[in-house]
């Protein structure tokens, strides 16, 4: 018997990769912000008179100018810094209660509906009680991103441990695993691979509201780069090098979550989310692997 | 042989209801049943008959309404790893490799132990080569294996097989069923295996257990006296096979 071929989507290496189509599937999503940046320079250098938007070559400069003051690392790093913090912290309290509501349904039906109630909150709507609670400083903007990303991680947790398959977790009892090593040798690995996804939305998430929470909450940060380069002189090229340096290392985190989504033991989880014809999981708990009822 | 070992499961009049909208679908009623150390039984019915719910109560994962089941004596309350149920191979864990699988019950033995245990089960049912697959690049009969071979590796007394070689195909099926007559032979385990093949039940089983449509109830337990292996053209196969399907009420013509 040989080995079977995976069924991959053919993205990955299932495709015979020619060299040329090769390179052109590298240039390919380049040419668009290629031709974007053509077009807005061409777009500016004709209409001229009223200054809408810097040029192209003025961003440049003005990152430039940022990283020879040795500002653009302070900001970069000091949004990284809120990031970080208020992100671990969502992900230290989010994982282990979405398990929990997860797996204990009585707890999830009670505390779910208010999940979902504050959840639609945007946190940005959260910024002045924030500030109240912890004035004006790294404290707001962490908690502020604290709460953007808890919900979803929450819910992401709670939603996936209800959709472990219960034939998983009852050769695991067999097995004679209970309470904590069942979490943490079944329902941890099975809903490793959506819960991943959570993560990376909900880190996307904390980078959108962590620019916002600089507008307001404290003085550094590429979100106040952003507020101050206007308020303190009209410096449209900073506040488009700061847009430029905020949509970068969104690209990048991204791609880091995506790296550990690419994981060989991971991969089973992806592909039963892309394939819809998998079975729905079995609502019942600790009951029989489909009794064989009506 | 086994017939004079002493009685490993014991099961005294089980029945079992499930209430699903305020209504009472009875579904098994007043089983007795004695599987003897080391024996083979095969429990035969049509889909829906409550053969599944029976496996599933014998293994502690459901409660009887009524009745009892004991092991050596003993009632069940729990799953026990004393006892491993084999799912279709959808109970083999996806995140872990095909090792790792097979492993994933002895997690408690010292590293080299664990290994040499792997490694002989590995070989018993013919995976060697595919240690460090994954499950998604396995076959069906192949990842059917490796859930044998983790119950196996446990050490377990006991077997229960619920259907499962029922989605293999029927070549596979086959290959599948003299490999568990090989595992069988040479690890002397006691097997409850749930089927609604006759044919599978008359190939594997000392005795099979025929039961009733839904409530299932047992309606008869035919002693399957050929030896291994056996030879599926002989009268006397033909003929336990064709007062089976009389039993169940089927005309043997299609």
């Amino acid at each position: 018997m040989g080995r079977p071929v995976r069924t991959d989507s053919p993205s990955s290496e299932g495709r015979r990769a020619r060299p040329g189509r090769a390179l052109a599937r590298r240039l390919l999503p380049l040419s668009g912000i290629a031709v974007l940046i053509l077009l807005w320079d061409v777009a500016l250098s004709t209409a001229g008179g009223h200054r809408l938007l810097p040029r192209p070559f003025e961003v440049v400069r003005a990152i430039g100018e940022l990283t020879q003051k040795g500002f653009l690392v302070k900001h970069v790093v000091a949004s990284l810094f809120r990031v970080t913090w208020g992100y671990l912290a969502a992900v230290a309290v989010g994982v282990p209660l979405g398990i929990v509501l997860g797996w204990y349904r009585r707890g999830g039906m009670a505390v779910a509906p208010l999940l979902e109630i504050l959840r639609p909150i945007s946190p940005l709507a959260w910024i002045p009680l924030a500030i109240l609670w912890f004035g004006v400083g790294d404290v707001s903007a962490v908690f502020i991103i604290f709460l953007g990303s808890l919900f979803p991680i929450t819910l992401t947790a709670m939603n996936a441990v209800r959709g472990v398959e219960l034939v998983h977790v009852n050769a695991a009892r067999n097995f004679g695993l209970r309470g904590p090593a069942l979490l943490r040798r079944v329902i941890y690995p099975a809903i490793l691979p959506q819960l991943l996804v959570g993560l990376r939305l909900a880190l996307g998430i904390a980078w959108l509201v962590v620019v916002a929470a600089e507008m307001i909450a404290v003085s550094s940060g590429l979100g106040f780069l952003i507020i101050d380069a206007r308020n303190a002189g009209n410096r449209y090229d900073l506040v488009v090098a700061g847009m430029v340096l905020i949509g970068a290392i969104g690209i990048a985190l991204d791609a880091l979550m995506r790296g550990l989504e690419r994981s060989k033991a991971l991969a089973w989880g992806y592909t039963a989310i892309a394939s819809a014809e998998e079975p729905p999981p079995d609502p019942g708990r600790g009951a029989a692997p489909a009794p064989a009822a009506p | 042989m086994t017939k004079n070992a002493p009685v490993k499961v014991r099961v005294r009049g089980l029945s079992k209801a499930f209430h699903t909208n305020g209504h009472e679908v009875r579904v098994l009623e007043d089983i007795d049943l004695d599987v003897h150390d080391g024996e083979l039984v095969c429990i035969l019915g049509p889909s829906g008959c409550g053969k599944s719910t029976l496996l599933n109560i014998v293994g502690g994962f459901l409660s009887a309404s009524s009745g009892e089941v004991t092991i050596d004596g003993a009632p069940v309350r729990d799953p026990d790893p004393r006892r491993i149920f084999v799912f279709q191979e959808r109970g083999v864990f996806p995140w872990l490799t095909v090792e790792g699988n097979i492993g994933f019950g002895i997690s408690g033995l010292a590293p080299a132990e664990k290994a040499a245990r792997i490694a002989h089960y590995v070989r018993l049912v013919g995976l060697e080569g595919f240690e460090n697959a994954y499950p998604q690049e396995l076959s069906g009969g192949m990842k059917q294996r490796v859930e044998v071979a983790r119950a196996l590796a446990v050490n377990p007394d006991v077997l229960y097989l619920d259907e499962p070689f029922g989605a293999l195909d029927s070549i596979t099926r086959l290959v599948m069923r003299g490999e568990l007559l090989r595992i069988w032979e040479a690890e002397k385990k006691t097997i409850l295996f749930v089927t609604h093949d006759i044919d599978e039940s008359v190939q594997l089983a000392d005795r099979v257990v025929v039961l009733s449509a839904r409530p299932g109830s047992i309606r008869r337990i035919v002693d399957i006296d050929l030896p291994h292996p056996r030879d599926l053209s002989s009268p006397r196969y033909l003929a336990l096979r064709d007062s089976i399907l009389e039993e169940i009420g089927l005309a043997h013509k299609v």
